[in-house]
């Protein structure tokens, strides 16, 4: 049982280790280091003795000089016997075997003995491998949008494995991509009709939804129930399915390379997750508050202002953002409707720049960004909120 | 008395309600009727343009006469396919201007000059030409003259009013447009890529559950996928998985793992050797379920994530109390709880999946074997230029996504009522 325990321990820390190792080569490869190969076997031989070691020498060291001791035998060996590689990366791989060996630490003969002990280990490792996993491959298409943008032509043919930023030259020559952009590609003038479009789409959709929710919420009138599920029916009806009729009925009312035709549309489609959330938002302030408004003769218009909307600034803000966002990510009905550069949204100049096979992939790649960072800040700013509102709506798409 | 109260409570629900309402039911409903209506009909997209009656002026001064000047309208029906009826023509002019050649067709009164042209067919052209001279003998402004706009009406069939039905568009949906690998397509996509965003989404919510530094920070970037916009991140992936100088395939070449590159997007199907056994994956659908797996899985892990949370700790302080293993503990105690959720999940991404047009349409564009429904609508309708048969595709998908509510709610039901 001890054995085996033993033997799952070590192989498992092992993989860890080279896991570790293996994205810390990635990255280093991706700084212009040419790394032809991972060296698994040696890994694993390392991987298995600093298990072992550490199990055998268990308390009689401290902790901290036992993972000191493994670094550097490891560094040394690793890095100066096998590979010549710069100080930076041992450094790091340095700091990788020390965060490594820490991670081990609580295992001894002692721990290892214990019920399920296998399954805690992989448990434990499942979940430290799993942060890592995930955070690399969410993580690493937004660094390489990143890094693209601020590149040329020539660096990214000649070597496309270099990632590294050369901050060395000038700020005109780094920004060369968003400068580009802005001057021949028009994004200043494609920012500010997504701009407008969002905003508005935001402002509109809660005149309409404020009322709306709060009727659905606090009054009895017929048909009621029937508008509540509706509202969920609807919202979940399929974008590809109404693209045909309204180009059609745009077209034809003129409404289609227009602004405005955008605002109907994101506007409608966003109102029925926008009622569904406030009214659940709604149900919850104490009709007390109301009552006691009724009788000083306020209107249901200044109910509404006066008391609804202050008390629920979380809930509408939240579906503000969500609001926000999703216009702004738009691209259906945007590849649809638009087809004058002039009234481009930011998602449909991105789409109509790729269109053209001659467009380097620098700029694509700066617009990418300009249409991002918004959005992620926004996100990052605001989490609390756009994550309700998330949750309750589950975005659409 | 209580009755006005509930009739006042009415009236303020129906003005309350009624702008939100007529909105979504003109942009939403309306265009699923709409659909049904384009469905049966041959439409083609250069059909929905209105014909319109046009006219060009153009102002010419006749030499050695300053007072007097040459208006040439060039008129024309701007549809190639149908005609105008009853086309009327309006223009106005200065003061002291009086008409030369007056055309039958026409009159000119109180510095009006209107016209009445009759029925234009398809395509139909015409140089209608009026000599102008000043009564009061002062020079012409050539500028002010162009300046002002004729107007012209005329009347003409909308095709997409007639009452022309056929079955045609459904008859080519289904027999003639590879419907069963189109079907296919969509099918795999569908359901590949929600069951994996599930199991994924799972595995982060496990995940995240615990305790560890930067748990936080974690949750935010599990979300990023979901919040960026689509075109960036497809882009990004494009030139990721570029076979000619894409990263994926500069690194696995340096790490000599693969030979030659692989087009990831651009390849239809790969051999696959395992055991003796020769599959044919389809690759370039299974990258683009890899796409919509990494950019959707954060919503599972989302409501995964704030089931786990709700959970009472209580729960799995018994279980180690009795000795349970934490697989013991994941089986019996967390995916029991979290199965309500996963249904849901499954649902709702089924669903959307299912419709999901974006993310092929920028990775592929519908090609090398990833053309799914929606990709079908796109291509019919604006690609052929064929709106009827796209609008016979999209309720071909309505019809589908209808009859799978149908048969998971039944089967819902009956887990339901067997528990």
């Amino acid at each position: 049982m001890r054995t085996k325990n033993i033997i799952i321990y070590s192989l498992i820390s092992t993989f860890f280790l080279i896991f570790l190792i293996s994205i810390w080569k990635i990255l280093a490869t991706l700084q212009g280091l040419s790394i032809k190969s991972f060296n698994i076997e040696i890994l694993f031989i390392f991987g298995l003795l600093i298990s072992f070691a550490h199990l055998g020498i268990g308390n009689r060291i401290k902790s901290i000089y036992k993972s000191i001791i493994f670094s550097t035998i490891f560094v040394f060996c690793d890095g100066f016997l096998i590979q010549k590689l710069p100080i930076w990366y041992n450094f790091g791989a340095f700091l990788i075997v020390c965060f490594f060996t820490y991670k081990i630490s609580k295992y001894s003969f002692i721990n290892l003995k214990k019920e399920h002990s296998t399954q805690v280990i992989l448990f434990d490792f499942l979940t430290l491998f799993g942060i890592l996993f995930f955070s690399f491959v969410i993580l690493f298409p937004f660094y390489m949008m990143f890094v693209t943008s601020f590149k040329t032509q020539i660096a990214l043919l000649v070597n496309p494995l270099d990632f590294s930023i050369n901050f060395t030259q000038d700020l005109k020559d780094l920004f060369k991509s968003y400068f580009v952009i802005f001057k021949s590609y028009n994004f200043g003038k494609y920012i500010l009709t997504s701009t407008i479009v969002s905003v508005g789409t935001v402002i509109i959709t809660l005149l309409f939804a404020i009322p709306a929710a709060y009727a659905v919420a606090r009054l009895n009138f017929f048909g009621k129930t029937f508008l509540s599920t509706s509202i969920l029916i609807i919202y979940m009806f399929p974008a590809i399915v109404l693209v045909i009729p309204l180009y059609t009925i745009f077209s034809q009312l003129g409404l289609r390379n227009s602004i405005e035709g955008l605002l109907i549309v994101y506007t409608a489609t966003t109102l029925p997750v926008a009622i569904y959330m406030l009214q659940g938002y709604f149900k919850s302030i104490p009709k007390e508050l109301e009552e006691a408004a009724i009788l000083d003769k306020l209107s249901w218009f200044g109910i509404i202002t006066k008391i609804i909307i202050p008390l629920s600034i979380p809930a509408i803000s939240s579906v503000a953002l969500y609001v926000f966002m999703i216009a702004w990510n738009e691209f259906l009905f945007s590849l649809m409707f638009l087809d004058n550069p002039n009234s481009f949204t930011l998602s449909r100049a991105i789409q109509y720049l790729s269109g053209d096979a001659e467009t380097p992939r620098q700029y694509l790649m700066a617009g990418s960004v300009v249409v991002t960072l918004p959005v992620l800040f926004i996100f990052i700013y605001f989490e609390k909120y756009l994550v309700s509102g998330l949750t309750a709506g589950s975005v659409k798409g | 008395m209580n009755d006005t109260l509930a009739n006042t409570e009415k009236k303020t629900a129906y003005i309350l309600t009624l702008p939100a309402v007529l909105l979504v039911f003109s942009i939403i409903l309306f265009p699923i009727f709409a659909n049904i209506w384009i469905s049966f009909k041959e439409v083609e997209l250069k059909d929905i343009r209105i014909p319109e009656p046009r006219a060009k002026k153009i102002v010419k001064s006749i030499s050695d006469e300053p007072t007097k000047i040459k208006i040439l309208y060039k008129l024309r029906n701007s549809s190639l396919i149908q005609e105008i009826r009853d086309v009327s023509f309006q223009d106005n002019f200065p003061k002291n201007f009086e008409i030369e050649n007056l055309d039958p067709r026409c009159s000119y009164k109180k510095q009006k000059l209107k016209c009445e042209f009759g029925n234009w067919p398809a395509k139909y052209r015409e140089n209608f030409q009026a000599i102008f001279a000043t009564n009061d003998g002062s020079k012409i402004d050539k500028k002010n003259l162009k300046s002002i706009k004729p107007k012209l009406e005329g009347k003409s069939d909308n095709i997409l009013l007639n009452t022309n039905f056929t079955l045609k568009n459904f008859k080519k949906v289904l027999f003639e447009n590879e419907f069963v690998d189109l079907l296919l397509t969509t099918f795999y996509y569908t359901f590949f890529g929600t069951v994996g965003s599930i199991i994924f989404g799972i595995l982060t919510a496990q995940m995240v559950n615990q305790k560890f530094y930067g748990r936080t920070f974690m949750r935010s970037v599990l979300l990023f996928p979901y919040v960026a916009p689509v075109v960036a991140l497809a882009y990004t992936w494009e030139l990721l998985l570029d076979p000619n100088s894409g990263t994926l395939n500069s690194l696995l070449l340096n790490y000599q793992i693969i030979e030659t590159p692989i087009n990831l997007l651009g390849q239809k199907y790969i051999e696959i050797s395992i055991l003796g056994f020769d599959f044919k994956l389809r690759l370039a659908l299974t990258t683009v379920i890899m796409f919509e797996i990494w950019r959707y899985f954060p919503l599972a892990f989302l409501f995964i994530l704030a089931r786990l949370q709700a959970i009472p700790k209580e729960l799995y302080e018994a279980a180690d109390v009795d000795g349970a293993s934490p697989f013991q503990k994941f089986f019996n105690i967390t995916l029991p709880q979290i199965t309500a959720v996963i249904s849901i999940l499954f649902m709702i991404r089924f669903i959307w999946n299912f419709n999901k047009f974006e993310d092929v349409f920028l990775l592929t564009g519908g090609a090398s074997g990833t053309r799914t429904l929606p990709i079908n609508v796109y291509q019919q309708g604006f690609a052929i230029s064929d709106i009827g048969m796209g609008s016979a595709v999209s309720i071909v998908i309505v019809v589908l996504l209808l009859m799978f509510m149908f048969f998971y709610f039944r089967l819902l039901g009956k887990r339901v009522d067997e528990n």
